[in-house]
């Protein structure tokens, strides 16, 4: 495994500037997730240091070797896209040996049959080995397209939304999983999605990519909990951070030059009151937890409470924050005193 | 406006049985859930409420009237698919009045109601837009502004968000939600998505394999749930089970557990030498050093302020629910301790919750 940097990278398709001046690392043993909406670059970002696109401007390092005008089969890297294609007239074990047979790797089969049942047993897919690919259900067709990049120990691997096309309960295993093998094999990863669970829940650091730009770089807890700018609060969460003008609430402590005030549902204290400024719209159920919908002077809050505490629609009351955070006009985010508890 | 009664309607494709004698009543102004895996036959109970599907056997009453054999046309319901059939050429002034136009309502009274409908539905800076151009939650609401013109007795809604992305169709379940709060139009809505049948039920009916496992409000399901399915199929992540086998007597307040004693709501009945389940929900799980039952952590979800982490015991995965300031890392040696009030015992082999005094406060509450 190795490291892979992006130095002040650039990518234009004709007007459209597509990657604009990113420069990010991806260290040795980590999982980076770029988190972004479409068409924030993240894709192009990824298929920059697979090689299937040049930059226009910058450099991209693979284990300290510069790569920029290496063609993709020197680059050492995996590829696992959002759609699986695997060879469709052949059985799970030839898909997954299919890169180790390859002319110019010479692995013996011998080897080639240990790491092809290590990794289908890493992606539990080894009761399955001599089925045919087209004999499989989407989640284990595209857990053989993750097996057959692991099965190789590239430089780096590269990920482009590879569980969007599963269903949600096994997206969901699968996170754990790959997270679990991505640890266990000290794999070096660069991740693309667009989905922020994935991208809290897996990375050890996110990139968040906003029309080509790397707005911030940082551990799930630093994007979460310290945004640089409202879009960057607005990205992680769900549902999402609560912003306010500053006005709406008597604030204390707020910055100069605030002019929106934002607080994630779990920050947003209740009080009952009559004479409350919010009123209780709507009580949504998870379970755990409720989702109170509230109006306030014309705003909408959403706030997470115990279900234990009986709101209703109609109930009233009086809002304070926690941990609030500050923006200016710009949307950056304004450093405040903070009197948190560590 | 409905009320809604399903006498032992049953549903019988061939050798199939695709619903199974199912009783229940839907109240006026109520919003409904059937929730349920594919093929559970939540969609044929709707189609049967609807009139597009005759029973094989049992009854059904709209408003007290036995509507059994009565056509889709005579029941007076409008309908909400998943793939929001609009009528491309028209225009959402157009699509949303055809109904009435189809019923001849005068074109002066179909403006007023499309109008309103609009209104309602937050879309009347749209309404002389062509439907091509929209979005796919607003061509959503357009369809739903087509359901709701004609002011039908029921609603019926199958999976109306399913093709939604996974942002979008919360925001529509709010919205939805608040609809039916304007407009309190008896409502059933058949979803396989547990966080849209929470968010939105007045009640849920929660089907497996033709059968309805249980009817109750979102909370009551999720506390209290009578089958190892219902307990799967609803939270996120879903309930845990530790699968033992055991002796448990009636009016146990413990299970053993490998050694370890358990200690659960006082159990009403028992289950002599089989085997059996511990339900447990992720929140109500803690880490601890000295917990009896003990696992390696698997893997740790950052959420925000919570965290869920996986944890490989001898009985299965255990996921908690917990504070992400409580470090865990990968293949951490971890105990469990459980919240015994909340634990509920299940019998493996039938999947049913045994009677304990966690299910008495429902009587109570």
């Amino acid at each position: 495994m190795a490291e892979v940097v992006i130095d002040r990278v650039t990518k234009r398709f004709g007007d459209v500037e597509a990657v604009k001046d990113v420069s990010l690392t991806v260290p040795s043993g980590e999982l980076v997730v770029l988190l972004g909406p479409t068409g924030a670059g993240k894709t192009t970002l990824l298929r920059l240091v697979a090689g299937l696109e040049k930059p226009d401007a910058g450099i991209i390092t693979i284990d300290a070797r510069d790569a920029t005008a290496e063609p993709p089969a020197l680059r050492d890297v995996s590829f696992v896209f959002q759609q699986y294609s695997l060879y469709p007239h052949l059985t799970v074990y030839d898909n997954l040996a299919f890169p180790l047979r390859a002319p110019a790797r010479r692995v013996h089969e011998a080897e080639i049959r240990t790491r092809v049942e290590r990794v289908a047993q890493l992606v539990r897919i080894d009761h399955k080995l001599a089925n045919s690919a087209t004999r499989l259900s989407g989640g284990e067709m595209q857990r053989v397209a993750i097996g057959r990049a692991l099965v190789r120990r590239p430089a780096i691997y590269l990920m482009d939304e590879p569980l969007s096309s599963l269903d949600a309960k096994l997206r969901a295993e699968l996170r754990v999983e790959l997270k679990h093998i991505q640890a266990d094999l000290g794999a070096t990863m660069l991740y693309v999605t667009h989905d922020q669970t994935e991208a809290m829940t897996m990375a050890s650091r996110i990139g968040i990519l906003q029309e080509g730009q790397l707005v911030q770089v940082g551990t799930p807890q630093e994007i979460y909990e310290r945004p640089v700018n409202a879009y960057v609060a607005a990205r992680l969460g769900s549902p999402g951070i609560n912003m306010l003008p500053i006005d709406a609430l008597p604030a204390k402590g707020a910055p100069n030059g605030a002019v929106s005030v934002g607080a994630r549902t779990e920050h947003v204290e209740l009080t009952p009151a009559d004479d409350g400024p919010a009123e209780v719209i709507m009580v949504e159920h998870l379970g755990s937890e409720n989702f109170l919908h509230l109006r306030m002077n014309g705003h909408r809050l959403v706030t997470l409470t115990s279900p234990d505490r009986q709101w209703r629609p109609g109930r009233r009351a009086r809002v304070s924050l926690h941990q609030p955070l500050y923006f200016d006009a710009a949307g950056c985010t304004l450093a405040v005193e903070q009197h948190v508890n560590p | 406006m409905a009320e809604i009664r399903l006498d032992n309607l049953q549903k019988r494709f061939g050798d199939f049985t695709a619903v199974r004698a199912s009783s229940f009543t839907i109240a006026d102004g109520e919003f409904f859930v059937l929730l349920g895996p594919s093929g559970c036959g939540k969609t044929t109970t709707l189609r049967m409420i609807a009139g597009l599907e005759l029973p094989s056997s049992g009854k059904m009453l709209l408003d007290g009237d036995d509507v059994t054999f009565k056509r889709a046309s005579q029941r007076d319901i409008g309908f909400v698919f998943q793939m929001f059939a609009l009528y491309p050429h028209m225009n959402v002034r157009s699509n949303i009045g055809f109904p009435l136009k189809c019923q001849g309502v005068p074109r002066r009274e179909i403006d007023a109601r499309v109008e309103e409908v609009a209104k309602l539905l937050r879309i009347e800076h749209l309404i002389d837009r062509p439907v091509s151009g929209l979005s796919g939650g607003d061509s959503q609401r357009v369809a739903l502004g087509r359901a709701i013109v004609r002011k039908a007795k029921a609603f019926m809604m199958d999976e109306p968000l399913g093709a939604l992305d996974a942002e979008f169709r919360h925001l529509m379940c709010v919205e939805l939600r608040a609809l039916h709060d304007r407009i309190h139009a008896t409502t059933v809505y058949v979803t396989h998505d547990q966080v849209e049948a929470m968010a939105m039920a007045d009640r849920i009916a929660v089907m497996n394999h033709g059968v309805v496992d249980q009817i109750a409000t979102p909370q009551e399901i999720y506390d209290r749930p009578r089958t190892m399915h219902v307990a799967g199929f609803i939270g996120s992540p879903p309930m845990n089970f530790l699968r033992f086998h055991a002796n448990v007597a009636p009016g146990a307040e413990s299970v053993r557990l490998n050694g370890e004693t358990i200690p659960v709501p006082t159990l009403h009945e028992g289950v002599a030498n089989g085997d059996v389940a511990l339900g447990v929900r992720p929140e109500h799980v803690e880490l601890t050093d000295d917990g009896g039952i003990r696992g390696e952590v698997f893997g740790a979800e950052y959420m925000g302020t919570m965290q869920v982490v996986t944890v490989h015991t001898k009985h299965g995965p255990v996921k908690a629910r917990i504070p992400s300031s409580r470090p865990a890392r990968i293949r951490e040696h971890v105990g469990l301790r459980f919240a015994k009030e909340r634990l509920v015992v299940f019998d493996a082999v039938s999947g049913r919750a045994l009677k304990s005094c966690l299910f008495e406060e429902t009587i109570r509450g």
